[in-house]
């Protein structure tokens, strides 16, 4: 009896045995559940941008089943009775009844919306990361600039899908993006007429825009998410510097059972966000803006946040139209056009113009330290800054209303701040970052200040200063920085315990002056490792 | 990967007598080793099983678990049972979509929180080292490849039989040219749209409601937005124009050869902003200015709608008006220049 049931194959057994007969998936699985997740809180960033896309997956599919693309003009009578007898497009219209005739139409509605804001969001802070960690670095490249194509895309998407409703606010933002394809020098006026069918508003756009957005752009994006995370596998986690790590390896957790279950609660997680959002804030009422009429405008109109910065450089940029003899280039090219290609191109061209100045050929799989690397620190708050003056000036209207100032102060302030901002920024971050090395350097050389005062016999007040490790004959540390955080409290120690396992004494020598790599050693790497511990 | 260190990678692959008298766990980490994967550090949080701790951490993670069906249920009830349609007067389908959302966020916290403390409270703990080989071929894999490529491209003789290779060239290149022009059909050509308004000659000016306008109609100091009677002149992008009546000794500076445009007091101005098109809504009275809420761009009315402050370089156009004898507003011609931003085409 004993026999025969280990003889008999369990379930789970045979459904194995199914599938690698016909696939042989077992090494290249086995090694990818194997992966190795370093465990630190901002590579969290780039997963909240993967979860809030699939999330627009599912709400934008489940919004397609009642949305209209028509520009038909039709009456309204739907349940929203303060705009009943309106004259508007289908797409309105629709949009309309997907908010109020449609059971919970409205929450999965604003859940999108709030997902495209959190997707945009989530990869402008996770490039950031990647940014000032210098993620980028080779062999990152191309995962560098895939990443900087989504974010492209995903403006571009939240824009088209912004388009969609016909609404008064979004009429005007289609408007405004005619009149920027149109200042496009030689080829503006055909470019505008080729997407709009003609001249604005036509009768095509939405529903071209609709495909574009529901189809081709997210299978662009799905593409390049998909490209992006196989180099990730393939090219493995960088990581901080830290005990144990090194150029020549990954420390961390595997997907099975830890980071599956925390990655998958982490989803969860942010769904939940999503639709609290959803529910509880209200986003885009287009039923309060109205159908969209070429003579209408709310005050105080402006896009979403990440459309704020080619917003704001359009309010800010001079009234300054370049005239020929029988041709014109219109003042809005250079801010709506030229400025944020130039901003991309730099954005692209970034991590090639870092290895070309710096004359860095090397690999790279550990991270820095943003103060480590001063100049890229100070570039990346330089850039930020002129970011943060455009987005800030794209509400300036809001700015000048909520505070008394004149919108005409707030205007000048920020063409002022526009130029000079960014330098000041470059400066300050630049002299943070040297400081925050000095201190460091500081403390692994005297140790850190205890708080405990000693009179010396002399009459002489000193601080006691507890080293971090061995000392030499002067009491000078002899602890080298090793791109890894310094305590700078005596309770810092604490804070240290589990991560720092081993910390005084690395259980892996650096490349430089170790060989001890070997798959063999675990059983010894093992009790190092603890003993840093107990 | 050079070869003197590439030995100690190669895992030692388990004879099948040994893997048959392996431990699950046994044979997990040994498939670990195998693709570089080493787990160094492997301990269960509750080594003794069935402590307090254990079981406080184990009712936490399900209670999450409970708590994400709760919301749930939540939920469903709510979408059964609450009134979500939309009355006027009647505030009640108000709660429908928060408590939606506050169900469906206590839900996806539970699950969530429950999944993530799980893997922190219960799930091993474990310090997992992955090898990490810089180039990631050998050079073995690397050269052969190479070799199978340039070889393959070599077989086909295209370095050497110029004639193929231009021929090729020239004929992908065709295609890829047939390829680009269906997009013609996208193609319209511009036929001075525009330059035009559907404005002419003796248009009537009335409201979006239909109704002409008379002199009367307006108070000193007030601003109408006016449409061109004509059909679809309601709906033209490009159509609406701003009747400004001006307050009594307010003196227009008419710019060059629009001296005669107004109507005495009445001055009409094309309402699309010379900047981006939106329409230029706000009317400071005490000031004469007017302002596009999208841009910020102000033009001065008394200055004959020249832009003073923010990004519009060029004033609005002017609508020369008159009165027909009804004794309602008529446009006197069309606008004199294109409405609206600039374009590439459009002269000084």
């Amino acid at each position: 009896m004993r026999s025969r049931r280990k003889v008999e194959a369990s379930p789970a057994e045979k459904a194995g045995r199914w599938a690698d007969e016909r696939f042989g998936p077992s090494g290249p699985m086995r090694n990818l559940l194997n992966k190795v997740f370093p465990d630190n809180w901002s590579f969290m960033l780039g997963e909240v941008a993967l979860y809030s896309f699939i999330i627009l997956l599912i709400s934008g599919t489940y919004l397609t089943f009642f949305f209209d693309t028509s520009m038909t003009e039709v009456k309204y009578h739907g349940h929203y009775t303060p705009l009943d007898d309106v004259t508007m497009s289908r797409a309105y219209s629709s949009t309309l009844k997907l908010s109020f005739d449609v059971r919970g139409g409205l929450i999965i509605r604003q859940i999108h919306h709030w997902a495209a804001l959190l997707f945009v969001a989530a990869m402008i802070v996770h490039m950031m990361r990647i940014f000032f960690t210098g993620a980028f670095r080779k062999p990152r490249e191309t995962n560098w600039l895939i990443g900087s194509t989504l974010l492209l895309l995903g403006i571009l998407e939240g824009f088209l899908g912004y388009s969609l409703p016909d609404d008064l606010m979004s009429g005007t933002g289609l408007r405004i993006a005619f009149s920027i394809i149109l200042s496009i020098p030689v080829v503006g006026t055909w470019l505008a007429y080729a997407i709009f069918d003609g001249t604005f508003p036509g009768t095509e756009i939405i529903g071209r825009f609709y495909i574009v957005h529901v189809l081709l752009i997210p299978g662009i994006i799905l593409a390049l998410i998909s490209v992006h995370l196989a180099l990730v596998v393939k090219q493995k986690h960088t990581q901080f510097p830290g005990p144990g790590r090194t150029e020549r390896n990954v420390i961390g957790e595997r997907i099975l059972p830890t980071y599956a279950a925390k990655a998958g609660g982490f989803f969860a997680l942010v769904f939940g966000v999503l639709a609290v959002l959803g529910g509880l804030t209200q986003i885009n009422p287009v039923w309060l803006w109205g159908p969209y009429t070429p003579s209408q405008v709310g005050a105080g109109s402006q896009p979403d946040f990440y459309m704020l910065f080619a917003e704001g450089s359009m309010r800010l940029f001079p009234s300054y139209e370049t005239h020929f003899p029988g041709y014109t280039i219109s003042s809005i090219f250079w801010p709506a056009v030229v400025l944020p290609g130039v901003l991309f191109t730099l954005i692209l061209i970034y991590p090639f113009l870092e290895a070309r100045l710096t004359r860095d050929r090397a690999s790279h799989h550990l991270l820095q330290r943003p103060r480590d690397v001063p100049v890229r620190t100070a570039l990346g708050a330089m850039a930020l800054t002129f970011w943060v003056v455009l987005v800030a000036s794209g509400s300036n209207d809001i700015i000048s209303f909520k505070f008394a100032i004149s919108l005409n102060a707030t205007t000048w302030i920020g063409r002022i701040l526009l130029i000079l901002a960014p330098p000041i920024a470059y400066a300050i971050t630049y002299r943070v970052c040297l400081g925050l090395q000095m201190h460091d350097r500081e403390v692994l050389e005297h140790g850190i200040e205890t708080g405990i005062i000693r009179r010396l016999p002399s009459g002489e007040f000193i601080e006691i200063h507890q080293p971090l490790g061995p000392v030499d004959d002067h009491g000078h540390g002899v602890l080298q920085y090793a791109g890894a955080p310094v305590p700078k409290k005596m309770n810092g120690f604490g804070d240290l315990g589990r991560k720092a396992l081993g910390f005084f004494t690395p259980v892996e020598q650096t490349p430089a002056n170790g060989h001890d790599r070997d798959g063999h050693g675990g059983e010894d790497k093992a009790k190092e490792l603890t003993g840093g511990r107990r | 990967m050079t070869s003197s260190d590439g030995h100690h990678d190669e895992p030692v692959q388990p004879t099948d007598e040994q893997l048959a008298a392996m431990s699950q766990e046994q044979k997990m980490l040994a498939g670990a080793a195998a693709g570089g994967v080493h787990v160094i550090r492997r301990e269960e949080r509750f080594p003794t099983p069935g402590t307090k701790a254990e079981k406080r951490a184990e009712r936490l993670v399900s209670s999450m678990f409970l708590l994400g069906a709760l919301g749930a249920l939540g939920f469903m009830v709510v979408y059964v049972a609450v009134p979500w349609r939309f009355h006027l007067g009647n505030n009640s389908y108000r709660f429908f979509t928060p408590l939606l959302g506050a169900c469906m966020g206590i839900a996806l916290f539970g699950i969530g929180a429950g999944a993530v403390l799980w893997a922190k409270k219960l799930m091993p703990e474990e310090i997992v080292v992955q090898e990490r080989h810089d180039p990631a071929s050998d050079a073995f894999d690397f050269q052969t490849t190479g070799a199978t490529i340039v070889q393959g491209v070599e077989d086909t003789g295209i370095a050497r039989r110029s004639m193929l290779r231009r021929s090729i060239g020239v004929g992908a290149g065709a295609v890829g040219l047939m390829a680009l022009f269906p997009l013609g059909g996208l193609l319209r050509k511009p036929r001075g749209e525009l330059f035009r308004t559907p404005w002419t000659a003796g248009v009537r000016l009335i409201q979006y409601d239909g109704r002409p306008v008379r002199p009367e109609d307006m108070q000193p100091g007030s601003l109408a937005t006016v449409f061109p009677d004509v059909p679809g002149g309601l709906e033209d992008a490009n159509a609406p124009t701003m009747l400004i009546r001006l307050r009594a000794g307010e003196k227009v500076t008419a710019r060059n050869g629009q001296g005669d445009f107004m109507w005495g007091t009445y001055i009409a101005f094309s309402k699309i902003c010379t900047h981006a098109g939106c329409p230029v809504s706000l009317y400071e009275q005490q000031s004469n200015r007017l302002l596009c809420p999208c841009h910020q761009s102000q033009f001065d009315v008394l200055l004959d709608g020249t832009p003073v402050f923010g990004p519009a370089a060029r004033p609005l156009p002017q609508l020369p008006i008159d009165v027909d004898n009804e004794g309602y507003f008529v446009a006197r011609s069309g606008y004199h220049e294109a409405v609206g931003p600039a374009f590439w085409e459009r002269p000084n």
